[in-house]
């Protein structure tokens, strides 16, 4: 088929897929222990809802999510809950977050699964809902909730169903792998997600580089209404967008999603989870990772169950000496790790153990000679060294003008640069600190109307109460005016009105007084309470207390010596204090 | 002569017409307060810590707009001084931050064990961010606390700390590359 439409640059890095791809898919043992992350791609956290001690079946949901901005998480096999704690997670920071540990019992035992053969019966809504409890996240990419993104699917009108079966990075071959043993299912899937979506056409996208999984899927979808299309191997042409431009002649708009356009995007992988929920009724609890490397002696695909550490699958695939470089993800769109014990998420799709000689540290970066490579290169018609020119200069404003949030992050800017500019990561920062000063201003926008809304409130306080005592010492004058226009003599009702408000005034200034009395023994006793406190505390121990306590003795005795004299020298009412 | 004469009063009645337009539209579409301040104030972070020694971000803008140094807010850093001189068109100045609390992001956090409901730090609070009632324990809902320090000192128990919240992925982004060499960075700046 010719392709209806192209994307500007990309690249030709060597492959290096043949060594992953000469055995088929391999199964490993259990594993000692399973480390499921609370949260396995974008989104909130899930609930744990399971505690330490209990005893869970493989496919138990053991994780809920609040709404949708998540999946559920489920017991890759049969075993204990042995913790919940915190621990490293694959992710570029290598930062830690909540986890579940599960000890397997060796039994392998299912829950109940409930498959659906005639989903046809089923109504989209209660498909899409399925696809969510059985936690199906992409497979591909960033890990986004399945549902959800067919959800927008399903709100807009579909034209096209494509599934990406590009996979485009070099040493990744997890779904090429799968196309081949599992072209069937996959197909299936697709089904599936065309029920759900009722799209006019469905493609499958495959790189000229994988004949066998090309050969396989035709196979399958001779006799189905999907079509196979052949792409020439390029990166990125498995990027959402560059896909879809390739397959459609049309661009997905900047800010936009595919769905806006008429087009939906799912991994391969997905779908073949997609059916494995919806037929057989089984949760997403395993993926196939690449294994690969020059350190690994023998690379391939593995099924492995997810919260298996990447440890685990180096054991079984052998390491032969020390990586030098342990990568998760492609060479260009992965990240180092900086462990072995990390755990095998959702989105994990690649391990490469590198030698030195195979993924060299790139070399100190050089000034930019501005050689337009990086510009040909982009797949997004960027212009690279423009936004890397703003982003060193912390010009926030002009690397979003010139389009910074419309870069993938592919790394073939960075890959062609002459003088290895890490460009990818200068992006990276970039667009963080745009995020992180985003944030910032709703956070100061909010707190300004909260403190708006507080002024305001201790205003209308501050006035009511001043209503209520004029309106109070108002009452009192005119109730002794009444009593005294009874008598009918207007001196003296004058000289009541007279007596009544001196009384008040003096009501008044003794409630000061005494107030202020009050206010005394009360400082007093706190000072007495603090000294006693600052007796109790080593300075040497809690000094940022001690110092603390230092300073509110000082205040407390200040404000003492302000009341005592307020209160020995009545006169002075004028002197007032908060 | 009657010609002129038309001409005179035609234009005199447009202006007439005009300027009780112009009158009307001055009254009816008035905007309140110094946009000047208002836009200052945009930039400040609005903690309301009173480090500036005002009380508060709002009026810490309105002194700035009558001329005072606007390189006094901790909690705002050099992001904020730098918008700052931006936007008033002068040269910044380095940061005025005797505690040297710039750059943290902290939050108040109630031993809640210790909280005896005293309502004190419930006062104090400028953005209304913590939650109790008298004789009940307290919490502070971290979300809107702009760490201000504010609600420590009147505490009788000293049961509040300021925390620095750690990083998490969330909060998480990536740093920039090491610094290119020499000769870059001096163009880069230059650029
Ligand atoms: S490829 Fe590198 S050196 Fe060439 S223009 Fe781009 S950033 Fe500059
Ligand atoms: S990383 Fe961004 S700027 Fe560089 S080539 Fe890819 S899309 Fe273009
Ligand atoms: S120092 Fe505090 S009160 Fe003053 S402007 Fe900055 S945040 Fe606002
Ligand atoms: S809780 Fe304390 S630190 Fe936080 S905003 Fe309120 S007074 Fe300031």
């Amino acid at each position: 088929m010719q392709l209806p439409g192209r994307f500007p640059g990309g690249i030709h890095p060597p492959a290096h897929k043949e060594r992953s791809t000469q055995q088929p898919i391999r199964q490993l043992p259990l594993p000692e222990a399973l480390i499921l992350p609370l949260r396995q791609h974008i989104g909130s956290l899930a609930v744990p809802c399971v505690a330490v001690g209990d005893h869970v079946l493989k496919g138990q949901c053991i994780a809920t999510v609040n709404g949708r901005s998540g999946v559920p998480i489920h017991a890759p096999t049969s075993g204990r809950i042995d913790a919940l704690f915190d621990h490293p997670v694959p992710h570029p920071s290598g930062l830690s977050e909540p986890c579940i540990r599960l000890v397997p019992d060796g039994r392998d035992c299912w829950t109940d699964c409930q498959g659906f053969e005639d989903y046809r019966s089923l109504t989209t809504f209660q498909l899409l809902e399925r696809l969510h409890d059985a936690g199906i996240a992409g497979l591909g990419g960033a890990g986004f909730p399945t549902a959800n993104k067919l959800r927008t699917g399903v709100e807009s009108t579909i034209h096209t169903l494509i599934l990406n079966g590009a996979e485009c990075e070099p040493y990744i071959s997890a779904d090429d792998m799968l196309m081949r043993e599992r072209a069937k299912a996959v197909a299936d899937g697709a089904d599936i997600l065309a029920f759900i979506t009722r799209p006019q056409r469905v493609l499958i996208a495959i790189e000229d580089d994988k004949p066998e999984a090309i050969a396989a899927m035709h196979a399958v979808c001779s006799e189905r209404d999907i079509q196979v299309v052949t792409l020439p191997a390029r990166y990125p042409s498995g990027g959402e967008r560059q896909l879809i431009q390739l397959l459609t002649g049309r661009e997905v708009p900047s800010g936009g999603r595919p769905a806006d356009i008429g087009v939906i995007c799912q991994n391969v992988a997905t779908a073949a989870a997609v059916e494995r929920a919806i037929r057989h009724g089984e949760p997403l609890i395993s993926r196939i990772v690449t294994i690969t490397g020059d350190r690994v002696a023998n690379p391939g695909n593995v099924e492995v169950l997810l919260g298996t550490p990447f440890s685990h699958l180096l054991k079984h695939t052998g390491l032969s000496g020390q990586a030098d470089r342990l990568i998760c993800g492609g060479p260009l769109m992965g990240f180092t790790l900086p462990s072995t014990d990390i755990p095998v998420i959702k989105t994990s799709a690649c391990l490469i153990a590198a030698s030195e000689a195979e993924l060299p540290t790139p070399p100190p970066a050089r000034a930019c000679i501005r050689c337009g490579y990086c510009a040909d290169a982009c797949p997004a018609s960027l212009l690279p060294q423009q936004l890397f020119w703003f982003a060193n200069a912390g010009e926030w404003d002009k690397a979003e003008a010139f389009n910074l949030f419309d870069c993938i992050e592919c790394g073939a800017c960075a890959y062609v640069c002459p003088s290895h500019i890490p460009l990818v990561q200068h992006y990276r920062h970039a667009k963080g600190e745009i995020r992180a000063l985003r944030q910032e201003k709703t956070k100061a926008d909010q707190a300004r109307q909260r403190f708006e809304a507080h002024q305001e409130r201790m205003q209308r306080e501050q006035e009511e109460q001043e209503a209520r005592r004029r309106a109070r010492a108002e009452a009192l004058a005119q109730r002794s005016t009444a009593a005294q226009i009874a008598t009918d003599d207007k001196a003296a009702k004058a000289a009541a009105v007279r007596a009544a408000v001196e009384r008040q005034q003096k009501r008044t200034a003794t409630d000061e007084a005494t107030v202020k009395r009050k206010q005394l023994a009360n400082a007093e006793e706190r000072l007495k309470e603090l000294k006693s406190t600052l007796a109790e505390v080593d300075a040497d121990s809690d000094p940022r207390r001690h110092t603390r306590l230092l300073d509110s003795i000082a205040r407390q005795e200040a404000r003492i010596a302000s009341l005592r004299a307020a209160v020995e020298s009545p006169s002075t009412d004028a002197e007032r204090h908060d | 002569m009657t010609g002129i004469l038309t001409a005179t009063l035609t234009v005199l009645l447009l202006a007439l017409i005009f300027g009780a337009l112009l009158g009307y539209a001055a009254v009816r579409f008035h905007v309140e307060g110094d946009p000047l301040v208002e836009r200052i104030d945009a930039l400040l972070p609005q903690t309301q810590c009173g480090q500036c020694g005002h009380p508060g971000c709002h009026p810490y803008a309105e002194a700035i707009a009558a001329g005072e140094a606007f390189n006094r807010c901790p909690p705002g850093g050099a992001a904020t001084v730098q918008a700052l001189a931006d936007l008033l068109g002068q040269a910044p100045q380095p940061l005025d931050d005797p505690a040297g609390i710039a750059g943290s992001v902290r939050v108040a956090r109630i031993r809640e064990d210790e909280c005896i409901g005293c309502t004190k730090c419930i006062q104090a609070c400028p953005v209304d961010a913590i939650l109790g009632a008298a004789k009940f324990m307290h919490t502070v809902i971290e979300s809107e606390c702009t760490g201000c320090d504010l609600c420590v000192e009147p505490c009788p128990v000293d049961c509040i700390d300021m925390v620095t919240l750690e990083p998490t992925l969330d909060s998480w982004h990536w740093t920039a590359p090491e610094v290119l060499i020499a000769s870059d960075k001096d163009r880069g700046e230059a650029a």
